[in-house]
């Protein structure tokens, strides 16, 4: 809601700057997003009279004006040919600064002088909006009211300020200056200069010249029509022009801008009939037939459902109620005489239409939000009145006034108990008193605490007692509400077992040098193609949005994949060439219930390398640097159970660089290298490793307690084994082997050296294991675990032929 | 054999001069002393001397190899002391290379504000709640005191799955879902932090960001409760200086209602370009839990009340670490991330 400062001192006395009162509102809950100075940047621009018009002698296409201003004449050249003498015109005298910085200088124009310019509204920076459409081309004919010699901002209203106020939904009551005079009043204790207006009758002249019906009283509880005849349609005075265009409303004709004037003056949207296009001179508010068809204002032809209101004659609707009015009852320059609509649409249906058809209007956005009642019958008359004040018709007697169910607005306890209960504060009821009335909210019974209030009529949001606990509250001044702390039974700070597992996961997934990120949780549904899913693959079943902003936020993703990799395309494109990134974020999988289920899941991708130092080689970021990361991830959390199953079945791995992470036997994600169609569907120009754990299934075992087990009191025993085994072999495997084999002797096993090559014969390759062996009760000798490694090889033997390598 | 050992003792004490490891010391100490010695070479001959001499040479050999043991230990005790200057010397290393790279990790710049947030309320002892991002109407919505054609809806605008499911515009369904659970018990007192989602996208909006919310509910909750919490919290996260104001507003869950803004963490509130020359940031909206809300969730708005804030995680990592563009929050850009 854009206020007009200069209008809102007519209304209320104000003793403060536009800043003042715009904190003082601001911090009431009315906020004053922006305070805006018009025009400031214009300069040396008068009013001036043109005398005299004579032809340029060296030129057909320019003349020369002899112009009035005030103080001096001069001669200005101008090439516009809509000039006139007697008009009145703004001229850009030397030394004038016009919009956009541009500065006038007295100039030679085909040998004549010209000691200024006539200006063009763009000239002065006014847009289209800010003034009549007639106005638009050539020179800015001004109005004969202005006087001349005046400087052109004071002339055209450009000295007033504007406060943007950024209304939230329930304050409503101030899309109208009289409320927001009103509330001003309330905070400020300034007076009101609002002037009250002459009331009309029911019935009367008008009454016989037009009928309403209500048909249906659910969408339109009220509904004032006035009638105002011998219409003379005109510009209107400059002071209401000057008044819509600080409202952000373009002025177009004395009768239109009437009705936009009174809407932002009272809040209430009114809408003017050609009174004798209307058939039969009814009006009827009922619900539109299914596919009934109307042209409105802006010339579409509009297709109406059974759910929207329209008024109609007799014989077809006229407007959709609300939203715009039809183009065959509009003003036009033939109008005689119009039919003022003064009307009470429900909100949410004005809502329901004005979004379906896409049409919003001040008007529809005042009724979407409520609009008040019972101003009804003198909202009409005040424009009735207007039209009448700046000569625009004749107004004809009474009114129509169709209020099926008068809406009684009825008391709201009020505790004064609750108030300072609620607040935590000690308001005197004096004080409570004053505010209340300082609203205008009329107290009716004080009994026991126990107040019996009514809100003015044009606060439609005060419903409970709590809304009037917010109004005491905010008059009385938040600030001045002490600060205290919920003194109830105590509570524990606590998070679940799977909010700290994640918070586990993040911190070691931290100490192992990864970069945590956040990628959005809607993908481009290609991404399943470029992961090159085969169709009807379940990570294709994603969440789609009905609305996304783009295609590339339509689905909900099912993996983290196509983030991390998108993350990791964009660095490569910045120069990033060494990245580690991983992700803790939810995926989306379409299920059975109402809604979706969510998966928390880990994700990381690694590619590049450690740079050389002075000191240490490069280390290429690979499989085993990311399995690695994974190891000490879940040995970090307690889990020493996995197993990682090679896989060649998902299609975004390397068929032959991949694994399945299983603990368990339960899968709870894969690790791998992305394959090559892969990346280069993704623009990856460096291989890539990747990974997804479902965190869920790693809540359970991490939560296993953990326990002490107690230190060896003997020494251990630490022997090598360098094996043979043909390269088919796993080296899980082989350590598996190894590690049944050994027993429960066997405490440790690493594997230290993998050698494939020239001292190793074709087919065959060698693994190089460190065994620590350990007894709890005893130090083990050499005989023993000699005994034990004869074991151990007899089973390798036996399960792959393996022997031990000679050096 | 009194000439004898007198030479002995000279040449030893030379060689012994001319020795500069303590190895070769340790060498001469077996050539004169050791069992097979110099000395005990000469001393062994000692048996041959007549009984008057014996006395007197026995007493010249005993002072000779003290002597000589004593100039062995000293010489041999600066040796050693000269030695390890030597060494360290030559172990000289350039102090000033750089050293070993270990990769380090980074938060996200929005988790570490999660992390921090969550630190404080759980101190404050808050429970941490979850809910779907993927939401029901009911609970965006309805629950909360917004019914359908409510024009509070237009404050947002939501992404769809179908017409009775969206992707949550507000940590606020935790609210209604916390309480669902929960009633008739009191109290309540949850954070809920996580993704919510809005159809806007441009320099000063993402589609998908970051709340908090917060919800207590127990008997004789008062406004000043929800005061004195957010200005502890506003101190324990920006700065134990920080003032906060509350400026009435409107949330169709909470009345009465409440923006709070903190004084500028930049200027102190003198006025800068990041407060707007105001002196205060925007940091947050409240308010008292709303009747409707709480009897929707099953409870009696006069045996009980409360208080909920939500707070723009984006907004506050923007403030804490200086951050100027949103969207740089979303790039995941690693000369971004290193700095955090």
């Amino acid at each position: 809601m854009r206020v007009s400062w200069k209008w809102l001192n007519e209304l209320v006395e104000i003793k403060m700057s536009p800043e003042e009162l715009a904190d003082k509102i601001t911090m009431s809950g009315v906020e004053v997003g922006n305070i805006e100075y018009l025009k400031k940047d214009i300069k040396g621009v008068l009013v001036g009279l043109i005398k005299e018009i004579i032809p340029h002698p060296q030129a057909d296409k320019l003349c020369i004006c002899r112009v009035d201003i005030g103080e001096d004449m001069l001669e200005i050249v101008t090439g516009a040919t809509n000039v006139e003498p007697g008009q009145k015109v703004p001229v850009a005298v030397c030394g004038a600064l016009l919009a956009g910085g541009k500065r006038i200088e007295e100039t030679k124009l085909r040998g004549i002088v010209s000691e200024g310019m006539l200006c063009s509204p763009g000239e002065m920076g006014i847009e289209d909006n800010e003034m009549l459409p007639e106005q638009e081309d050539g020179i800015y004919i001004l109005p004969q009211e202005v006087e001349v010699g005046c400087d052109i901002a004071a002339a055209l209203g450009w000295d007033d300020i504007v406060l943007e106020l950024e209304l939230t939904p329930n304050r409503a009551d101030c899309l109208g200056m009289n409320n927001v005079a009103r509330e001003v009043a309330a905070l400020t204790g300034g007076a009101l200069k609002m002037a009250t207006v002459a009331e009309s009758k029911e019935g009367g002249e008008c009454g016989k010249l037009a009928a309403v019906d209500i048909l249906d009283t659910e969408l339109c509880s009220r509904y004032v029509a006035r009638v105002v005849k011998n219409i003379k349609s005109a510009p209107s005075p400059l002071w209401l022009q000057q008044r819509l265009t600080a409202s952000g409303i373009r002025p177009i004709n004395n009768i239109v801008d009437v009705t936009n004037y009174v809407m932002m003056e009272t809040g209430q949207p009114l809408h003017a009939f050609d009174y004798d296009t209307l058939k039969e001179n009814r009006i009827i508010v009922r619900r539109a037939v299914e596919g009934e068809e109307l042209v409105t204002l802006d010339g579409q032809k509009r297709v109406m459902t059974a759910e929207m209101l329209v008024i109609a004659d007799a014989e077809r609707a006229v407007a959709l109620a609300g939203v715009m009015g039809g183009l065959e009852t509009e003003i036009t320059d033939k109008t005689v005489n119009i039919l003022l609509e003064a009307a009470a649409f429900k909100g949410s249906n004005i809502r329901r239409t004005s979004h379906a058809l896409g049409l919003r209007s001040e008007a529809s956005l005042r009724f979407e939000k409520g609009i008040e009642v019972e101003q009804l019958s003198s909202v009409a008359d005040r424009a009735v009145e207007l039209l009448v004040e700046l000569g625009a018709g004749e107004a004809v007697e009474g009114n129509v006034d169709c209020y099926p169910v008068k809406q009684e607005r009825r008391p709201i306890e009020l505790r004064l108990a609750r108030i300072n209960g609620l607040l935590g504060t000690k308001i005197a009821e004096e004080k409570v008193d004053g505010i209340l009335s300082a609203l205008r909210i009329t107290t009716l019974n004080k009994e026991d605490g126990k107040w019996q209030v009514i809100p003015p009529s044009y606060r439609c949001d005060l419903v409970a007692e709590v809304d009037l606990i917010e109004e005491v509250a905010r008059l009385y001044g938040y600030d001045k509400i002490p600060t205290t702390l919920p003194c109830g039974e105590t509570t524990q700070g606590s998070k679940s077992k799977e909010q700290l597992v994640r918070r586990d996961i993040s911190r070691i997934m931290l100490a192992a040098g990864m970069y945590d990120i956040i990628n959005y949780s809607f993908i481009n549904p290609r991404n399943f193609d470029m992961m090159r899913l085969s169709e009807g693959h379940h990570l294709r079943k994603a969440v789609l949005l009905k609305n996304p902003l783009s295609e590339e936020q339509k689905a909900m993703r099912t993996t983290l994949l196509p983030g991390l990799l998108d993350t990791i395309r964009k660095n490569l494109h910045k120069q990033n060439k060494n990245l580690r990134f991983s992700e803790i974020g939810k995926v989306y999988l379409p299920g059975t219930d109402s809604l979706p289920e969510e998966k928390w899941v880990l994700g990381a991708a690694v590619t590049g390398k450690r740079e050389k130092t002075w000191l240490e080689s490069e280390k290429g970021y690979d499989f085993y640097y990311l399995k690695g990361i994974l190891e000490n991830l879940l040995a970090g959390l307690g889990i020493t159970c996995q197993v990682y199953r090679p896989v060649k079945e998902l299609s975004w791995l390397h068929p032959n660089r991949g694994a399945l992470v299983m603990l368990n036997g339960r899968e709870v994600g894969y690790i791998g290298e992305v394959h090559p169609e892969v990346m280069d569907n993704y623009s990856l120009e460096q291989r890539t490793i990747v990974m997804e754990i479902e965190i869920g299934l790693l809540v359970e075992e991490a939560a296993k307690s953990m326990r002490y087990q107690p230190i060896a009191k003997y020494p251990a025993v630490v022997r090598d084994l360098a094996l043979l085994v043909p390269e088919t072999a796993e080296a899980a495997e082989v350590a598996r082997i190894i590690t049944e084999a050994g027993g429960k002797l066997l405490h440790s096993i690493g594997l230290f050296d993998l050698y494939q090559g020239k001292q190793v014969k074709e087919g065959y390759k060698s693994l190089a294991f460190s065994l620590t062996w350990q007894a709890e009760d005893k130090t083990l000798t050499d005989e023993e675990v000699n005994v034990l490694h004869e074991n151990i090889l007899l089973a390798l033997s036996k399960a792959f032929g393996a022997s031990i390598r000679k050096a | 054999m009194r000439e004898e050992l007198k030479m002995l003792k000279e040449k030893a004490e030379n060689e012994l001069r001319q020795c500069s490891f303590v190895g070769e010391l340790q060498d001469l100490r077996i050539k004169y002393m050791g069992k097979k010695g110099e000395l005990t070479k000469i001393l062994r001959g000692m048996g041959q001397l007549s009984a008057e001499e014996r006395p007197a040479i026995g007493k010249l050999a005993n002072e000779i190899r003290d002597s000589l043991e004593e100039g062995f230990n000293r010489f041999s005790e600066e040796l050693k002391a000269r030695e390890l200057i030597f060494r360290m010397e030559k172990e000289k290393i350039d102090v000033t290379l750089p050293g070993s790279v270990h990769e380090t990790g980074r938060r996200h710049p929005l988790n570490l504000v999660f992390d921090r947030i969550e630190e404080i309320f759980q101190g404050m002892g808050y429970r941490v709640e979850e809910g779907p991002e993927i939401e029901l109407d009911y609970y965006n919505f309805e629950a909360l005191n917004i019914p359908k054609d409510h024009p509070a809806r237009d404050m947002q605008d939501s992404f769809y799955i179908t017409s009775e499911v969206l992707l949550r515009s507000q940590t606020s369904p935790v609210q209604a879902r916390t309480m669902e659970k929960m009633r008739p018990q009191v109290p309540i007192k949850i954070i809920a932090p996580g993704k919510v989602y809005r159809r806007d996208d441009d320099a000063t909006h993402s589609p998908m960001f970051h709340q908090v919310e917060g919800l207590v509910v127990d008997k004789n909750i008062r406004f000043s409760d929800l005061k004195g919490t957010l200005l502890s919290f506003a101190r324990e996260m920006f700065g134990k200086d920080r003032l906060i104001r509350l400026r009435p507003s409107f949330f169709p869950f909470t009345e009465p209602s409440a923006e709070v803004d903190i004084s500028c963490i930049i200027c102190g509130g003198k006025g800068c370009r990041t407060c707007s020359y105001t002196g205060w940031l925007e940091i947050l909206g409240s308010g008292m839990v709303h009747p409707n809300v709480l009897r929707m969730s099953g409870y009696d708005p006069e045996e009980v009340s409360g208080f909920a804030f939500g707070m723009g995680v984006e907004r506050i990592a923007m403030l804490k670490y200086g951050l100027d563009d949103l969207r740089l929050l979303f790039e995941n850009d690693v000369r971004l991330l290193s700095q955090f």
